[in-house]
């Protein structure tokens, strides 16, 4: 039938032509609506629960509200402070102005508090300038001579140097330290010194101890998986149940379970000692330490490891193998050229999976880890339990989120294709 | 081609038995003699022990009992890849990771043949296959009739005397696999290799072999040429597997000069070839072939005994017509008639007579 003959009024859309392309497109309509309904609770679950909380944690880590919430005038006066000499009166005037009102508002604490987590020592100046100024009962003849009596620091650019930099919403001021890094009191950005240098080490930790995680369970979990795919039907079910049984186990207790085996007076010590493998005195210490980490954290990931490679080589028959051996290569060289290269797509999943898992992984560490096993979630909790840093936990958590995104992009980029398969 | 006597076989089977349990056997005392240059096809059913057979032959199997020879030389202890037998799959086993040519290029590599001479050698097979402009594709992106030329290509560039084939058709279309049929027998001709074939199509067996091993139960129920087989079946589980097959239940009432007289079911005494069976009173099963049977009296042979039949099904199937009719009591006995300019087409419920020449009805072992 010719174009012409079906393009008539009324007549059926014919190929390529706007019609067909809107009739598909209404035909397409229903069934998108119907998948958006589908899956709307889980979108809305998805967004309160997870992207919310996620774009909040970004805002925590490069917001800085506490100036401009509580030291307004300050804020204004130090806008248009040219930073070369010590700012003029008004300035202290207006700083002044505001410890008045923060302290009937009970609200200095704060603003020493986050001033002190920038400039240690803040806080003490901070209260002390509040009381005394409070104590004031006329105004004095020039704010800043008072100040300067109050304590000489504010005698001295650095104070006001940080009062201006805090003057901002957005801050840097997080990441900035969460790269071991801090400003000068000229206001210059330099490193911390050696000793006081924690998240880049731990950041650096944290990678090559997951790298050597997801080594070992590659290692352990590649034969186990080619070995399961081999088997028939029946058996290989009977072995996934197998492992995929610490799943049913509660992380706790399997954790519970290798500190029983592991520590110094555990069951695997006292045999080696039992045995006069090893002496009494010199039991090797396998828990509280990195070592722990990396053997808990193997066992506890390897079914992660397991499943993609899995599923990856069940779908791979025999006859390829097979045929390359007939060919004349010989078992060996039939694999690695063969099925190895096959289950690649399977190896990158299962590493990319455990990999991510293992940089944020927070439970083991933190129970198996000792000093030297801590990974950096471990700090991000104690930046959020114990020293209430959020903003730092925040930036944190944050470039942990970057790094995990950024490598599952790359692995998207090397395999070629853009959608990544963690089936 | 003349069955190869014990020196001059390329293959040989010798009392080779296999077992997966230890307690049944899939292979039962197999005893077959291949020659060289011969396209020799295992037929059976699955589960008949043909698949097993040549699995034991490329080496992925091992004899349970009994040896496999190659050239003259036992091969039980010679690991597959040191075999030097080429080998088509049922699913083509193309590495979907590599190239046509990369695919053909890979029993090159590990054989260490030199580059200059794989060019050539990758080129001369894709050629042989009509597939030269392919080398560069995936397998996903060559159809399945493409893939299948491809790993026949493949099994074929390192020049083995020996290829297997383990239904390598399977997954193609009906006419796309008889086209395939005629390549690869006219492959096997122009090159002289031996192959040995493994299909549950027994059209496919008897248009491509020079012999056809019919495979039951862990034996070989016949060893012959397709028309040997068709139409002297030695036994009736071979006359019921290959073609379509008549069979009338009766009892030996005589035998003499090769003739037997048989009472079937309904007391009509008909006139057979005693094939497996030997004496009187003995029940038999008479094969008779659809197209073996005449209705019209002037196209009988003389002296050809016919039986009352009755028209229960007329089918037109373009080249020929099939009629379902009733015969001695049996409800599927069927006969076919080309589609001639003379042919009539048979009405259901007319009553007819039929007939046959006494050596297109065999007397065969009641199954």
């Amino acid at each position: 039938m010719s174009a012409e003959a079906t393009s008539a009024k009324g007549g059926p859309a014919s190929a390529g032509t706007p019609a067909l392309k809107a009739s598909l497109r209404r035909a397409e309509r229903k069934k998108r609506r119907g998948a958006f309904l589908l899956t709307l609770p889980l979108l809305l679950f998805i967004t309160v629960m997870f992207l919310i909380p996620l774009l909040g944690m970004f805002w925590l880590s490069v917001a800085n509200t506490t100036m401009t919430s509580y030291m307004p005038q300050t804020v204004k006066e130090l806008s248009t402070w040219d930073g070369k000499d010590l700012p003029p009166e008004a300035a202290y005037a207006a700083v002044a102005s505001d410890l008045k009102v923060a302290f009937k508002n009970h609200t200095f604490g704060r603003v020493a508090k986050r001033l002190n987590e920038e400039s240690p020592g803040a806080f003490g100046l901070i209260n002390k300038t509040t009381f005394r100024t409070a104590r004031l009962r006329t105004p004095p003849a020039s704010w800043k001579d008072e100040f300067v009596k109050i304590d000489k620091t504010w005698g001295e650019k650095p104070i006001w140097t940080l009062l201006k930099r805090e003057s901002s919403v957005i801050t840097s001021d997080f990441y900035v330290a969460a790269i071991d890094m801090q400003y000068s009191p000229e206001g210059k950005l330099e490193r911390v010194p050696a000793y006081a240098r924690i998240y880049i080490p731990l950041f650096i930790r944290t990678a090559w101890m997951s790298a050597l995680i997801t080594f070992l369970t590659l290692l352990l979990g590649y034969p186990l998986a080619y070995w399961i795919s081999r088997l028939p039907e029946a058996k290989a079910n009977l072995m996934m149940i197998a492992v995929l049984l610490p799943f049913w186990t509660s992380l706790l207790v399997r954790i519970t379970a290798w500190i029983v085996l592991l520590q110094s007076h555990g069951v695997i010590n006292s045999i080696l000692v039992g045995s006069g493998a090893v002496a009494d005195t010199a039991r090797p210490q396998l828990i509280n330490n990195s070592l722990g980490t990396v053997i808990v954290m193997t066992q506890v990931l390897l079914p992660f490891m397991v499943l993609p490679l899995y599923s990856v080589m069940k779908s791979i028959p025999d006859s390829y193998v097979r045929a390359a051996i007939s060919m004349g290569a010989h078992p060996w060289r039939a694999f690695w050229r063969v099925f190895a290269p096959l289950t690649a797509s399977g190896v990158g999943a299962g590493v990319l999976l455990v990999f991510i898992l293992s940089i944020g992984y927070y439970i083991t560490p933190e129970l198996v880890g000792g000093q030297n096993g801590q990974f950096i979630s471990n700090r991000i909790a104690y930046n959020v339990q114990q020293s209430l840093n959020w903003g730092l936990a925040a930036a944190l958590g944050t470039i942990l989120t970057a790094v995990t995104l950024i490598l599952f992009l790359l692995y998207g980029y090397i395999t070629g294709n853009r959608k990544v398969s963690i089936t | 081609m003349n069955t190869p006597t014990k020196t001059d076989a390329f293959v040989q089977f010798d009392r080779v038995q296999k077992s997966y349990d230890g307690e049944t056997l899939v292979v039962k005392e197999l005893n077959l003699s291949i020659g060289k240059g011969e396209f020799l096809t295992m037929l059976g059913p699955s589960g008949s022990g043909k698949t097993t057979c040549l699995m034991m032959l490329a080496g992925f199997e091992t004899a349970t009992q009994g040896d496999i020879l190659l050239d003259g030389k036992p091969i039980n202890a010679v690991p597959p890849h040191k075999r030097g037998i080429g080998m088509v799959f049922q699913n083509y086993a193309l590495f979907p990771h590599m190239t046509v040519n990369e695919n053909l290029y890979f029993p090159l590599e590990v054989r260490g043949i030199g580059k200059s001479e794989r060019e050539g050698k990758i080129k001369r097979a894709l050629d042989m296959v009509q597939m030269g402009a392919f080398g560069n594709r995936r397998p996903s992106q060559l159809s399945g009739g493409q893939q299948q030329r491809i790993a026949l290509a493949r099994a074929l560039v390192f020049e083995p005397s020996l290829v297997l084939m383990d239904e390598p058709l399977g997954a193609l279309d009906k006419q796309l696999r008889e086209h395939m049929q005629f390549e690869i027998k006219h492959l096997h001709e122009t090159l002289g290799i031996t192959v040995v074939y493994v299909t549950h199509d027994q059209g496919e067996a008897l248009t491509m072999s020079d012999r056809i091993a019919v495979f039951n139960d862990g034996r070989i129920q016949q060893l012959a040429a397709p028309d040997v087989l068709y139409e002297a079946p030695q036994n009736s589980f071979v006359a019921q597997f290959i073609g379509e097959n008549n069979k009338l239940p009766g009892t030996v009432e005589d035998i003499a000069d090769g003739r037997a007289v048989v009472r079937l079911a309904t007391g009509e005494v008909i006139a057979a070839t005693p094939v497996n069976v030997s004496g009187k009173g003995q029940k038999t099963l008479i094969s008779i072939r659809p197209e073996r049977v005449e209705y019209r009296a002037e196209m009988l042979p003389e002296g050809a005994h016919t039986v009352e039949a009755e028209v229960l099904e007329f089918i037109y199937m373009g080249d020929i017509f099939r009629t379902r009719l009733r015969v001695a009591g049996s409800d599927d006995f069927v006969i076919k008639n080309r589609n001639t300019l003379d042919q009539r087409r048979l009405k259901p419920g007319e009553k007819i007579r039929i007939g046959w020449a006494p050596q297109d009805a065999r007397a065969l072992d009641p199954l």
